[in-house]
C-alpha cells in the first residue's frame, strides 16, 4: 500500500511524536528553544524551586532583546553603559545569571551576534527546516519561513520545555494560503502578509497551522519568507510554514550552528523530502492573486485593518458585522481618523524601521533604496532604523546603508526589539502617529496613546521622505 | 503544585464582564522576574475606584472571585494567574473564561469554575454576607442556604488539581520514552545537534 500523502506540517508533527495519549494529545519533542529575558525568569525560578535541571541545554539558546535600549551599549573605554530602568536592568541581569547557571549558551548584549531572537535563530543556523522550535514570544512562527514548525509558548510551557524538552500538544488543523502570480513594483513580502491578514481577518487562522505556497512565495528570499511567517499569529494561526527549497538551503549553508560536512549532506536529503506530497489535502485552502496586492497600510488598531495605500479611511457603518462596526468606531477614535480621508493625506511624525518582521538586511536595503539622496520631511520628529542583529548592522554598514540613513536624517541604532513594543526607551509619544515596519498596531503597543500604521520598509522610508503615508511607487524611478 | 480539593470562604462579588488581562495585571508589571509579589498590581485600575470590592474590609483576604462573562481575555500573559494567586485568590467563578486564561489558571493550580449566569447572580447575593464552598471532588458549589450548583471540569485537569500533579512532573514520568526518542534521533539524524558556535 502506498503511504498516505502528507502535508509538510503532518510530516514534521509525526516525526516529533514521543508518545501519544489516549485522548489524542501528543508529547512532542522540541528541537530548538530560544529564550529571552521577559518570559523566562519565572521559568528558571520554577526549576530552581523544584530542584530541576535543563534537560537539553545544547538545544537551548538565550539572547536578550525586548528590554535593551538601542542606544550605545559601551562607553568610550569599552565599559558597559548601565541600563537606566531598574526593572529592565533586573530582568536582563536575571537572564545573564540564569543562562550559565543552567548551562545554556548566552549571547551577550554587546556581542555582534546579539539581536532579536527571531533574527538570531535563522542567522546563526540554529533554526533549521523540519525542526520544532519554541520561544516564549508569540512571533516565534517567524522561523516557519525556513520550513520549521515554530510557535510561541507561555512561561509555564517555557519551564516545561526547559525541564523535559517536550510539550503536550494536540495537532492543529491545516490551511494552505496560496499566493499566485507576480508581485508588482513596490510590493514586498510585508505587503503580501498584510494583505493576507486583511483577507483572513485577525482570527481567520485560529486553530490552524498555515502553509504559504504558490509562485509568489517560491520567488521570495528567506528574508521575505520570514516576514510572512512572522505574522502568522496576526491572522490567528498557531504557526506558519514555507516548504524548504534550494533558496532555503543556500541561505543556511555555512551558518555557524548549521550542520557541516557529511551532516550537511544527510540533513539536505532529509529536508528535500519534507515538502507536501502531491495529493495531500489541507483542511482549508485560500487562494490569493498577487495582482490584487498593492503596497499596503493599516488604518485601525487590529492588523486585519488593512488597506491598499490608494484607499480611503473606511466608514464603520459600512461594515456588515455590528461588532466590527463598534470596534472600527473605537479604532478610528483612537487613531484620530475621519472616514473618507485618503490614506495618503495622513501625516506621520515618527518612523520606525525595525522589529523581527522587518529588520533583516534585505529590509534595510529596500528602505535605503528609497532614502538614497533624499532627506526626511521637516514634520518628522523621530525616525529610527534598528537592525535586527549586530551582524545585520555590520553588513549594512559594510554596504554603506547606515550613511544613507543618517544622511537622510534618520538615526542608526543598536539591535533590539525597540519601538515594536513599549517596553524599552524607544516609544512613540501619545497622540502621535508612526509609520512602523513592526507587526502589531494594538492600542498602546508602541507606547500609551501611540498611533501605529503598519507598513513595509520601503513604505516607511517613503513616509519619512514626504512626512505622510505615501505610495512608494511614486518615489520609484 | 499544591493539591487543591476544596475552597471555602468569602468571595469578592465583582460580577464584571470581559475582565481582560490588562485589568488583572497591567503591562507595567511584566518586567518582574518573580511569580510572587504581583498581588500589589492585581486589578490596579479597578482598585483606583472608591468603593471597589478589593479594598472593602468585608471581603479582605477572600479566596474566591465571582466575575462575569469572558474572564481573562486579551494577552496570553501568565502574570494574570500569578497576580491573582498572589492576592490570595484560589478560585474564580464566572459564566465563561478565555481559553488561554483557563489554561494558565490550571497550570498554576487556580480553579476556574464555569457556572451559568443565574447561579452567578445568586452567588453574588450570598457573597455579600456569607461564605461560599467549592468542592472539586463532588464538582459542586454550595452556600449555607442549601444552594447547590454542579459544574463540569475536564477529568484530567481535575485529577491533576486534586493530586497536585504538575504537568512537568507528569511528563517527567515519560522520561524513558523521551530518552528513547533522543537516542533514536541522535542515531538517525545526528545533524540535529546544533554546532556550538
Ligand atoms: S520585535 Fe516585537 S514582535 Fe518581535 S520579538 Fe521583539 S517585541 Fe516581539
Amino acid at each position: 500500500m502506498m503511504p498516505k500523502a502528507q502535508t509538510l506540517y503532518e510530516k514534521i508533527w509525526n516525526a516529533h511524536i514521543v508518545e501519544q495519549r489516549d485522548d489524542g494529545t501528543c508529547l512532542i519533542f522540541i528541537d530548538r528553544h530560544l529564550v529571552h529575558e521577559v518570559t523566562s525568569p519565572q521559568a528558571f525560578e520554577g526549576l530552581r524551586v523544584a530542584g530541576r535541571r535543563v534537560r537539553r541545554p545544547d538545544l537551548t539558546l538565550a539572547v536578550p532583546d525586548h528590554n535593551l535600549p538601542t542606544t550605545a551599549r559601551l562607553d568610550a573605554n569599552g565599559n558597559h553603559i548601565p541600563i537606566a530602568d531598574p526593572e529592565s536592568a533586573q530582568q536582563l541581569e536575571a537572564l545573564e545569571r540564569n543562562a550559565p547557571e543552567f548551562g545554556i549558551a548566552y549571547i551577550d548584549a554587546t556581542d555582534v551576534k546579539q539581536g532579536i531572537v527571531h533574527v538570531v535563530g535563522p542567522e546563526q543556523g540554529f533554526s533549521l527546516p523540519g525542526t520544532t522550535i519554541v520561544c516564549g514570544d508569540s512571533h516565534t512562527a517567524c522561523h516557519g519561513g525556513l520550513g520549521a514548525l515554530a510557535f510561541g509558548i507561555g512561561t509555564s510551557e517555557v519551564e516545561h520545555v526547559l525541564a523535559t524538552q517536550t510539550l503536550q500538544l494536540s495537532q492543529s488543523k491545516s490551511m494552505e494560503v496560496r499566493v499566485e502570480g507576480e508581485l508588482g513594483p513596490g510590493v514586498s513580502a510585508k505587503d503580501v502578509v498584510l494583505h493576507i491578514t486583511g483577507v483572513l481577518g485577525a482570527s481567520g487562522g485560529t486553530g490552524h497551522v498555515i502553509e504559504y505556497t504558490g509562485s509568489v512565495i517560491r520567488a521570495l528570499s528567506i528574508e521575505g519568507r520570514l516576514t510572512i511567517s512572522n505574522m502568522a499569529i496576526e491572522h490567528g494561526a498557531r504557526a506558519g510554514l514555507v516548504a524548504p527549497d534550494d533558496v532555503t538551503f543556500a541561505y543556511l549553508q555555512g551558518r555557524p550552528m548549521a550542520p557541516k560536512g557529511d551532516d550537511w549532506d544527510a540533513a539536505l536529503a532529509y529536508w528535500r523530502a519534507l515538502a507536501t506530497d502531491a495529493g495531500a489535502t489541507y483542511d482549508k485552502v485560500v487562494t490569493i492573486n498577487a495582482a490584487d496586492i498593492a503596497p499596503s497600510v493599516t488604518w485601525g488598531t487590529s492588523p486585519e485593518d488593512v488597506l491598499p495605500i490608494t484607499g480611503v479611511v473606511p466608514d464603520p457603518s459600512t461594515f456588515a458585522d455590528p461588532s466590527k462596526q463598534e470596534a472600527a468606531k473605537k479604532s478610528l477614535e483612537y487613531m484620530g481618523l475621519t472616514p473618507g480621508t485618503p490614506m495618503t493625506d495622513i501625516s506621520v511624525e515618527n518612523i520606525f524601521i525595525g522589529s523581527c518582521t522587518n529588520s533583516r538586511i534585505e529590509d534595510l536595503r529596500a528602505a535605503a533604496a528609497v532614502l538614497k539622496g533624499r532627506k526626511k520631511a521637516d514634520n518628522i520628529k523621530w525616525a529610527i532604523v534598528v537592525p535586527g542583529s549586530g551582524l545585520v548592522k555590520q553588513m549594512a554598514e559594510a554596504e554603506g546603508l547606515d550613511r544613507i540613513f543618517t544622511d537622510a536624517g534618520l538615526e542608526w541604532r543598536e539591535p533590539g526589539c525597540s519601538a515594536c513594543l513599549g517596553m524599552n526607551p524607544d516609544k512613540v509619544p501619545a497622540g502621535e502617529r508612526c509609520a512602523s515596519t513592526s507587526n502589531r498596531n494594538f492600542v498602546g503597543r508602541q507606547g500609551p496613546g501611540a498611533r501605529t500604521h503598519l507598513v513595509s520598509p520601503a513604505m516607511a522610508a517613503a513616509a519619512a521622505v514626504t512626512g505622510k503615508l505615501t505610495d512608494v511607487r511614486n518615489l520609484m524611478d | 503544585m499544591q493539591p487543591i480539593s476544596s475552597v471555602k470562604g468569602k468571595a469578592y462579588p465583582l460580577g464584571l464582564k470581559n475582565v481582560d488581562t490588562d485589568i488583572i495585571i497591567p503591562a507595567a508589571w511584566l518586567k518582574t522576574i518573580s511569580r510572587s509579589g504581583l498581588g500589589k498590581g492585581a486589578f490596579q485600575t479597578l482598585r483606583g475606584v472608591a468603593g471597589n470590592v478589593f479594598d472593602d474590609p468585608a471581603y479582605a483576604g477572600a479566596p474566591i472571585l465571582i466575575a462575569g462573562d469572558n474572564f481573562g481575555c486579551g494577552s496570553s500573559r501568565e502574570h494574570a494567574a500569578w497576580a491573582m494567586a498572589d492576592l490570595g485568590i484560589s478560585a474564580v467563578i464566572a459564566p465563561s473564561f478565555s481559553d488561554i486564561f483557563s489554561g494558565n489558571a490550571f497550570k498554576n493550580g487556580l480553579l476556574a469554575i464555569v457556572l451559568p449566569q443565574d447561579a452567578i447572580d445568586r452567588l453574588m447575593e450570598v457573597a455579600k454576607t456569607d461564605d461560599i464552598h467549592i468542592d472539586l471532588e463532588t464538582q459542586t458549589v454550595t452556600t449555607p442556604f442549601q444552594d447547590r450548583f454542579a459544574f463540569e471540569i475536564d477529568p484530567f485537569r481535575k485529577h491533576c488539581l486534586i493530586n497536585g500533579v504538575d504537568e512537568i512532573g507528569l511528563t517527567l514520568k515519560s522520561s524513558d520514552a523521551i530518552s528513547a526518542y533522543e537516542n533514536k534521533i541522535s542515531a538517525s539524524q545526528p545533524w540535529l545537534s546544533p554546532n556550538q558556535a
